[in-house]
């Protein structure tokens, strides 16, 4: 029987930065792949230079977001840029059986370590780049970050109410959708591998993977010529169907009543108010056409209560509901609690112990884990060259003075 | 042509919160059968409908999540429909199902008897709070799954209540880490494991979505809230989304190397139209210090700048962003990015023969582009049942009576 951790054996050398390849690979190291994120001090990882700081001091390894990004990945600095650089980039990507990287379209030929010149140190090399808009196309170049592609991608466009502007979903929302794709596509093509022995390259486009997210959509407008746009909670088949609002300050709580059994429980646990029997309300088609003034008879009965009240009375009936959380609430969320979804990670360096996000699923037999935080910039230099690569100390020592490894 | 896992087989049991799990297997090329209750999935009854016409067969969620799966009905609920699951087991690698927690062992359909069958079965569940803890009996639909994941109370206006997004999404977060997990797992099988068991959490994949403000609370007390189209960064809040002459675009102010070209090139057009006004004053953009700016400041700024954006379309803004090599994308409508030349020229959209609709829809295509296998080409959904004979008559080898009586019995 081999080893519990799923992925164990698999090699893959990261040149990836900021969120879609890092959170792609901590899937993968989490569980159990030997993933070596290789950065520069030169060309930081933006998330090394981003807010908040241990202190409030701003240094490459005392940022809280990177480490839980690069669990149980190992560290090196490497140069790209040095004229020594590629060269040992490219005995990493011999080293490994996958290549990951997330650089602007046409950065890694420059730097002679595109998918053919990678190929030639290691002929069945599985290599995938992620980018925002692809590899190809006339636009494939154009810079971006994910809160951009989240509105090239027609998500900005559907989140909001529709008497007012968007407002955009505050995340660079694809950049934590795309992870899960290139998992998948990094494993099949691993399958394939092992069945054909060839390694092949994948282009990731960002926003082409966030578009199956509203698929649905899409098919409205290319079918019916239907263009949709934002509804704010409205929904086509539930009512009702928002956030209402509960007792304290700024508390809500979620709601959806979708068929006829659930309505009456919904009148039920409300005490059937007087309104509830109105023929206003009788059938959906009613309800949906007095649905504002439904919502502002529901939340008179749901100030009454705290959100976490109201949840469980609804939920104890078999109404779906659910506290609208505020990232403070989701850490004492009993449920992940429960599940242990946000572990302690073994101490950082500079930064203590963690919480870190384990990859959302349970596997039985081999469940993912954190064994590491995320590395400081190079921790894992001389283990990774010379226990590794195999570089002697000699040329280890060499190339540290050349300035190949910052 | 050989696909990616072309010699595996997933039955689909899911409802919708899984269809996209099983589509993703069928795109990478596996026979992915859908199995669906006697008379249909009830969830092909929400619309939006082809031609806007209601009808179980012309649901386009339907149509947009099923595509590459051959479909079957079975009522799994009868003792004879249990006897041909556990049959249909024994040849499958994957079952997909989204079921309450208990569901399926109380059928007597549960992991450990499936796994006594075919221990190499990979069965993942997924389900609004995962199978165990104190939710894991508690329903959820979209909206509730993103209030309870973290993502909605950060999003919307401050005067309104939270917002979700207008399409639904919670499930497709879920049904993607689902099909990722099956890959990890499927991975440890052929390294010489066995089969197990998957527990997916819609919750926990959605709180992934919002794992920045996680940790901003964890490590600065920072409770994050809804601001509308503006965010809080640093010590100010600003805009990720701006309106412009015929719609809105996404662009983030940074300060620093991080923003200097974008904000240089900018500030640079403004000035050809005399419109960079005291943005003029900025000499080094590279060192500008977004850090010091005040919210009086930045308010300032803001309306300076949608004063200019005013005057221009998305399409002039993205022209010059694209010359220009600006952190800047305009916001697209369903209808522009069907016409979109980049997701036209790199054959994104894939158009689907629907022979019975006497049609055909253009749907979103390839999730990645592969240099050696290509993924399936896309065939239209399943009819309710359209395969019960190529699976009961010829593959498990009911004669035509048996499934004329299976069909009355409404077995199938």
């Amino acid at each position: 029987m081999p080893s519990k951790l799923p992925l164990e054996g698999i090699k893959v050398a990261d040149f990836s930065t900021q969120v879609v390849g890092p959170l792609t690979t901590k899937y993968l190291a989490d569980c159990g792949a030997e993933v070596i994120k290789v950065e520069s001090m030169y060309a930081l990882d933006l998330i090394r230079v981003t807010i908040p700081f241990k202190d409030g001091i701003v240094h490459p390894d005392r940022s809280y977001g990177f480490p839980r990004l690069h669990t149980d990945k190992y560290g090196v600095s490497l140069d790209l840029k040095h004229p020594k650089g590629p060269e040992i980039a490219k005995r990493l990507a011999a080293w490994a059986d996958v290549v990951i990287e997330s650089f602007t379209p046409g950065v890694m030929k420059r730097r002679g370590l595109d998918y053919e010149e990678i190929k030639k140190v290691k002929p069945d090399i599985i290599m995938l780049s992620t980018s925002n808009q692809g590899q190809t196309g006339r636009y494939g170049t154009h810079p971006g970050w994910g809160f951009q592609t989240l509105a090239l991608a027609g998500f900005t466009h559907f989140t909001g109410w529709a008497d007012r502007e968007p407002v955009g979903i505050p995340s660079a929302y694809t950049d934590y959708l795309a992870p899960q794709f290139a998992v998948i596509a990094i494993l099949a093509a691993i399958n394939y591998k092992r069945r054909t022995g060839k390694g092949q390259y994948i282009d990731l486009s960002q926003l082409e993977v966030g578009l199956l997210f509203l698929a649905t959509a899409l098919l409205d407008y290319s079918s019916n010529s239907i263009e949709q746009t934002r509804c704010g909670n409205l929904s086509s088949y539930a009512v009702p169907h928002n956030a209402y609002c509960c007792k304290g300050e700024d508390r809500w709580c979620a709601i959806a009543v979708t068929n006829k059994n659930e309505w009456k429980t919904f009148c039920q646990i409300l005490g059937e108010p007087e309104w509830s029997k109105d023929d206003k309300f009788s059938t959906p088609l009613n309800r949906k056409r007095n649905e504002a003034e439904l919502d502002r008879l529901v939340e008179g009965c749901t100030l009454n209560f705290t959100a976490e009240e109201v949840m469980v009375l609804m939920q104890s009936k078999g109404v779906a509901a659910g506290v609208v959380k505020s990232n403070k609430d989701m850490w004492t969320d009993p449920q992940l609690r429960h599940r242990d979804h946000w572990p302690l990670a073994p101490p950082h360096p500079v930064l203590g112990s963690l919480r870190c996000p384990l990859p959302p699923y349970k596997l039985s037999k081999t469940p993912a884990g954190i064994r590491m935080p995320g590395p400081c910039l190079g921790q894992h230099n001389e283990y990774i060259y010379s226990d590794v690569l195999g570089f002697s100390n000699e040329e280890f020592v060499k190339l540290l003075n050349e300035g190949v490894f910052k | 042509m050989e696909f990616l896992l072309g010699s595996y087989r997933v039955l689909d049991l899911s409802e919708e919160t899984g269809w996209l799990c099983g589509k993703i297997f069928g795109d990478l090329g596996a026979d992915v059968i859908k199995i669906e209750p006697v008379g249909g999935d009830p969830a092909r009854n929400i619309g939006p409908f082809y031609r806007d016409v209601p009808d179980a067969e012309k649901s386009l969620r339907w149509f947009a999540y099923n595509t590459n799966k051959r479909g079957i009905t079975l009522n799994i609920e009868t003792e004879e429909g249990q006897g041909i699951l556990r049959r249909l087991v024994e040849t499958a690698d994957f079952i997909i199902e989204s079921f309450p927690p208990g569901y399926l062992d109380s059928l007597g359909l549960g992991y450990s008897r499936l796994n006594e069958i075919n221990p190499e079965l990979i069965m993942v569940s997924i389900t609004p709070f995962g199978q165990s803890g104190p939710y894991k009996n508690y329903k959820a639909t979209d909206i509730v799954a993103w209030a309870m994941g973290g993502m909605m109370y950060i999003s919307g206006d401050p005067d309104r209540p939270p917002v979700r997004v207008s399409v639904e999404q919670a499930c497709f977060h879920a049904a993607s880490q689902a099909a990722a997990a099956a890959m990890i797992a499927l991975h440890w099988k052929e390294s010489g494991g066995e089969g197990q068991y998957i527990d997916v959490s819609v919750q926990e994949c959605v709180n992934i979505v919002n794992f920045p403000e996680m940790y901003f609370w964890d490590a600065a007390g920072y409770l994050a809230h809804r601001s509308g189209a503006r965010r809080h960064h640093a010590n100010i809040t600003q805009r990720d989304v701006w309106p412009c002459k015929d719609g809105h675009f996404g662009w983030r102010l940074f300060g620093g190397r991080l923003g200097a070209k974008t904000n240089a090139a900018l500030v640079e057009w403004m000035d050809e139209e005399g419109m960079a006004g005291f943005l003029k004053e900025v000499k080094d953009w590279q060192t500008f210090d977004l850090g010091k700016m005040t919210q009086e400041e930045a308010d300032k700024w803001e309306e300076h700048l949608i004063k200019f954006f005013l005057q221009h379309t998305k399409s002039e803004i993205f022209n010059r962003a694209i010359a220009k090599e600006m952190h800047i994308s305009p916001g697209f409508t369903p209808k522009e990015l069907l016409e979109y030349e980049q997701l036209v020229e790199r054959g994104f959209w894939t158009q689907v023969e629907y022979p019975e609709l006497n049609s055909a829809i253009v749907h979103p295509g390839d999730f990645c582009k592969f240099s050696e296998t290509p993924l399936q080409r896309l065939t239209r959904a399943p009819l309710i049942g359209e395969h019960n004979e190529e699976i009961y008559e010829k593959e498990l080898g009911f004669s035509k009576d048996e499934t004329i009586l299976m069909r009355e019995r409404s077995v199938i």
